[in-house]
């Protein structure tokens, strides 16, 4: 019951600051409640018991992603001077689309997974597991990252893709010459 | 008792929301916050499905693991071009930036 209480009130920490990012007309606002909205994802990471995951998200997410998207923000600041609106001429048909994908996923979710709390029949509620299990999945996970059967080739992949977007973002974002002078 | 539906229903909130974002925001940086708000549901769905169905092996979480790696890697370079765009045509809406249109 408290599970589920918890529950609710990171759902809607999440979805309303969610819906704060998206309508929210000065961008800097925005940033902060998209902080909020991952500070609540991370929340349901660890009613999920993936602690790790919750780290991760504080460190990747709030610590790393929402900074930079700020500094982005400052550095184009003119554009969050308010303006007469902040949606585009489609925010109609893209609101339609939204709903009709929303219903779409309810329904199909609605239909293949049972909606009651309840321990009678498989998914309604969370499987009891060993903690030990649970306990060990942060052990296996790095086991399985430099495992030869397992994600070592995706892990190295991942290095890789990293270092080719540090390269790349330096080299896009470089001022071309002539043009330190108005930095 | 949590049913596994709720982590779904919650992540495809979360999507839609950030779907209407991409689609419907003017500001390119506003665009880029929606993305993050899709990954996220799917990083949900991802663990709940880890949680629920395979909690004695750590696929689910490297999955996620995985995803959480793009997304950083696509802000940094997302925001990069933000930047250099705004460098060269004074303005990141997202209405004005047609120059491939015609």
């Amino acid at each position: 019951m408290s599970q589920q209480i918890i529950f609710f009130i990171l759902a809607a920490i999440t979805l309303t600051s969610a819906i704060a990012v998206v309508t929210m007309r000065n961008l800097f606002h925005a940033a902060l409640a998209l902080m909020v909205s991952f500070l609540g994802v991370a929340g349901i990471y660890v009613l999920l018991e993936a602690g790790f995951m919750g780290m991760a998200q504080l460190l990747v997410y709030i610590g790393a992603i929402s900074i930079l998207i700020i500094f982005a923000v400052m550095m184009t600041r003119r554009m969050m001077q308010t303006r007469e609106t902040p949606f585009n001429a489609q925010t109609l048909a893209a609101l339609v689309g939204t709903l009709i994908t929303m219903a779409i996923l309810f329904v199909v979710i609605g239909r293949l997974y049972p909606l009651a709390p309840t321990t009678e029949i498989p998914l309604g509620a969370a499987p009891q597991v060993d903690p030990a299990i649970i306990g060990s999945s942060i052990d296996q996970l790095g086991r399985a990252f430099v495992g030869a059967n397992a994600y070592v080739l995706p892990f190295e992949v991942a290095s890789v893709l990293l270092l080719a977007a540090l390269v790349g973002s330096i080299i896009i974002a470089w001022p071309r010459s002539g043009e330190e002078d108005n930095l | 008792m949590i049913p596994l539906s709720w982590y779904l229903l919650l992540s495809a909130a979360l999507f839609s929301v950030g779907l209407f974002g991409v689609l419907a925001r003017r500001n390119a940086i506003a665009v880029l916050m929606g993305v993050e708000l899709m990954l996220n549901a799917v990083n949900i769905n991802l663990i709940a499905f880890w949680r629920y169905l395979t909690p004695d092996r750590s696929v689910g979480l490297a999955w996620a693991v995985f995803v959480l790696t793009v997304a950083a890697a696509e802000a940094a370079a997302g925001l990069a071009l933000i930047i250099s765009v705004y460098r060269n045509r004074d303005s990141v809406d997202v209405e004005e930036l047609d120059t491939l249109k015609n």
